[in-house]
């Protein structure tokens, strides 16, 4: 309880976690979903606060790092191309693919550019009609609706030569690949808060029921999760397995529907591969038949491309909440931020990024109980130095 | 990427048929498209995904979570020099220094 006093309201976080503890009569293991959350939850020790046998295992929930790996060499090749114009967002510069990277690819000429948004993707098309502008439109339901305005909005202005490497992932699929694993211990889920601000919670109703598992909507921050934990136990321990939102203030039910009907219309649901996990039917989209034309893969030859996994990396275990990232033995040593064997050390958002951004030096054995976090170990960027990382170390 | 970032609307005008808005992210300020909130207005919060404002925010929860990002460093994550960010070990005597430092710290 000794961290409690940096949250924002401590008194409030104190009385969140005393909930907790005075209903838990029996283990339970409880999966974030949302890479964000992971990191409020170990930047704050969180999993630390709660009483012995509530666990937290952490989820998929970061689409750069489910991002597969054939999707980013690619990625590399259209970038690599003379005449080509790549699109990305900053976070996917330093995700390796087989032999290099999207940051590698222009040291060596290629002309890649970092977007905050896909429509400024659609405004460099607009301004250099001589060159091919692809879009790099990766991300769950958050992202998506914003990279379908970009393709609705490239064939409303007849602008030609625009196009996205589409790689788009849907939660509720993984949250039925999750629970059908024979490995799966999870028993109640904290969905996506932001996810749920675009598509509502009308998707989870059949798989609470189906799987007996309560779904309750968390925010991000620290407050909001132990109010997920609180209400995702509460419900464990009386047998119910309802959704339940705790982040109301800016999830409505029905989403929104302005991006819910933008999705239908650009997108089609497909079945998608994620990295580390394999194709779950269904979890993805692809441009429909209309857009086809608008598709990267369609338009750039990208097959044949030899993918090689690197062996080491067990990136696709932590992903399924398997094993916690300070249970691999690359961890920290031959794969830190800056030397990433797989995406899960290299987002911002992955699981081994927040264990290195926080647990690092005090990394325990498989086993043995975690380390106290560092409260005053305040990041002042995406790429942690080993001072940042653990100031009292 | 994945994150999204309350801000507050400051401006509103019709860009190439497209509903857009200036807004004020606790200091630095982005283009925002307004097609999925079409009815937001000045002076109001919302929640911002890569360039587009996908639900309103009451403004005490917006506020509080502004502060918590730029406490975290997610402000600068989400808005500062992607490439400075991105570069690899060697490519700068800066990123250079912190390789070294992190062959230390993993001894």
């Amino acid at each position: 309880m000794r961290y409690v006093t940096e949250f924002q309201d401590p008194e409030l976080a104190r009385g969140l976690v005393e909930d907790i503890r005075a209903a838990v009569t029996r283990p339970w293991a409880l999966m974030e979903v949302c890479g964000g959350q992971t990191h409020t939850i170990i930047r704050h020790g969180i999993d630390q606060l709660l009483p012995e046998g509530v666990e937290l295992i952490h989820g998929p929930g970061c689409p750069v790092c489910v991002t597969p790996l054939e999707v980013i060499d690619k990625a590399l090749a259209i970038a690599s191309r003379p005449g080509v114009i790549f699109c990305s967002f900053g976070d996917m510069l330093r995700v390796p693919g087989t032999d290099r990277d999207l940051f590698r690819v222009r040291g060596e000429g290629g002309d890649v550019r970092v977007v905050y948004s896909p429509l400024d993707a659609l405004r460099i098309a607009r301004d250099h009609p001589d060159r091919e502008v692809v879009f790099f439109g990766i991300g769950f339901e958050t992202t998506a609706p914003p990279n379908a305005m970009a393709v609705h909005q490239a064939r409303r202005q007849g602008v030609r030569n625009f196009s996205t490497l589409i790689s788009h992932v849907r939660v509720p699929p993984a949250i039925e690949a999750i629970m059908t694993s024979p490995d799966c211990r999870v028993q109640g889920f904290l969905a996506a808060g932001h996810v749920c601000s675009v598509m509502g919670t009308g998707e989870y109703p059949e798989l609470a029921e189906k799987h007996r598992v309560p779904i309750v909507v968390t925010g991000f921050e620290p407050l909001d999760i132990l109010e997920g934990v609180r209400r995702t136990v509460r419900q464990l321990e009386r047998g119910e397995h309802t959704v339940d939102n705790a982040y109301p203030r800016a999830v409505p039910p029905g989403g929104n529907p302005a991006a819910r009907a933008m999705l239908e219309d650009v997108f089609e649901v497909t079945d998608r591969a994620w990295r580390g996990i394999g194709v779950i039917p269904r979890s993805g989209w692809r441009l429909s038949p209309r857009y086809r034309d608008q598709d990267a893969e369609h338009r750039f030859d990208v097959t044949g491309i030899d993918t090689r996994e690197p062996a080491e990396c067990r990136s696709g275990e932590v992903l399924q909440g398997l094993l916690k990232p300070n249970e691999c033995g690359a961890f920290g040593t031959v794969c830190t931020p800056r030397t990433p064997l797989g995406a899960t050390m290299v987002s911002s958002e992955g699981a081994c990024a927040a264990y290195y951004l926080y647990r690092r030096l005090g990394a325990p054995a498989p086993g043995a109980p975690a380390p106290a976090p560092v409260p005053s170990a305040v990041p002042s960027s995406a790429v942690p130095t080993p001072v940042e990382a653990n100031p009292v170390g | 990427m994945c994150l999204a970032v309350p801000g507050r609307v400051m401006e509103i005008e019709e860009r190439d048929g497209t509903r857009m808005a200036v807004v004020d992210f606790g200091g630095v300020v982005k283009d925002v498209c307004l097609e999925y909130l079409p009815d937001l207005a000045v002076g109001e919060y919302a929640i911002v995904h890569v360039g587009f404002a996908l639900q309103r925010l009451d403004e005490e929860s917006a506020l509080r979570t502004l502060e918590l990002f730029a406490e975290l460093g997610l402000l600068q994550e989400e808005f500062g020099d992607p490439w400075e960010a991105a570069a690899p070990p060697g490519e700068s005597p800066e990123r250079a220094r912190e390789q070294e430092q992190d062959r230390e710290a993993a001894r």
